[in-house]
């Protein structure tokens, strides 16, 4: 089973170029795992050392963001469109 | 290296004096040749952080998907996002670092009591360690004119 996986432009420079790749998988978590062995400089970029997604990751089935479904135990199906959306946040010196 | 014109950075210099004293906030679109990134034009965005916003910013998902479209509109992409510090210095702080985005130009403008000061471009270093500090140069010319010299 294949699902597409949206990538954004900040992360293309890990997967060839793609906007998009299909993946096999049967839940968000699944999805990612393959996508990081099929693009392994990608990992350090969505993961940080503590294997935790990292804060500018957001990503969502549909149009649902999985901290409202299952996280990353969110099942999928070919039928689903998984993207990764960055947001960006930062500021000065509190 | 990061390359934009003199329209695009006084746009961001007045966007970060009409907003302090919080920060302002938007995305770089343009193009990568692999070696520098032009910057097409930028995209003012509103800074969707609900408290603090002195301190600090946010582009959320809906709004970074909303420029990725336009860029896309356009026939760009997304280079890298700008941001003010209101009385703090052009450099990254570790808040930005830890929310840092691969790849891209991070522009930060420096306000002082109101006054554009420094402006800096900086690129996140691939472990994700620290910001590095990137060439920034200011070309002359309209934006679309930009473009289109680059493409050809």
């Amino acid at each position: 089973m294949g699902v597409k996986v949206m990538i954004p432009t900040p992360l293309r420079a890990y997967t060839d170029r793609k906007d998009s790749v299909v993946v096999d998988g049967a839940t968000v978590g699944e999805l990612l795992d393959r996508l990081t062995v099929n693009y392994a400089t990608l990992k350090k970029h969505l993961y940080s050392d503590d294997g935790k997604l990292r804060n500018f990751v957001n990503v969502y089935v549909n149009d649902e963001d999985i901290r409202y479904l299952q996280h990353e135990q969110t099942k999928v199906s070919e039928k689903d469109v998984v993207s990764i959306i960055p947001s960006i946040a930062g500021g000065g010196v509190e | 290296m990061l390359r934009l014109n003199h329209t695009a950075l006084h746009r961001i210099k007045l966007h970060a004096m009409q907003t302090y004293p919080e920060e302002c906030c938007g995305v770089l679109i343009g193009r990568d040749d692999g070696e520098r990134k032009t910057v097409c034009d930028i995209l003012e965005i509103k800074n969707a952080k609900e408290e603090n916003r002195a301190r600090r910013f946010l582009i959320t998902p809906e709004d970074y998907k909303w420029a990725e479209e336009r860029a896309r509109e356009e026939g760009v992409d997304v280079m890298g996002f700008y941001h003010s510090h209101p009385d703090h210095p052009a450099r990254p702080s570790q808040f930005d670092l830890d929310h840092a985005v691969p790849w891209c130009s991070y522009i930060i403008v420096s306000v002082e009591a109101g006054l554009p000061a420094a402006v800096n471009s900086w690129v996140l270093m691939d472990d994700h360690s620290e910001f590095s500090e990137e060439q920034l140069d200011v070309l002359d010319g309209e934006f679309i004119r930009q473009c289109k010299q680059y493409q050809a």
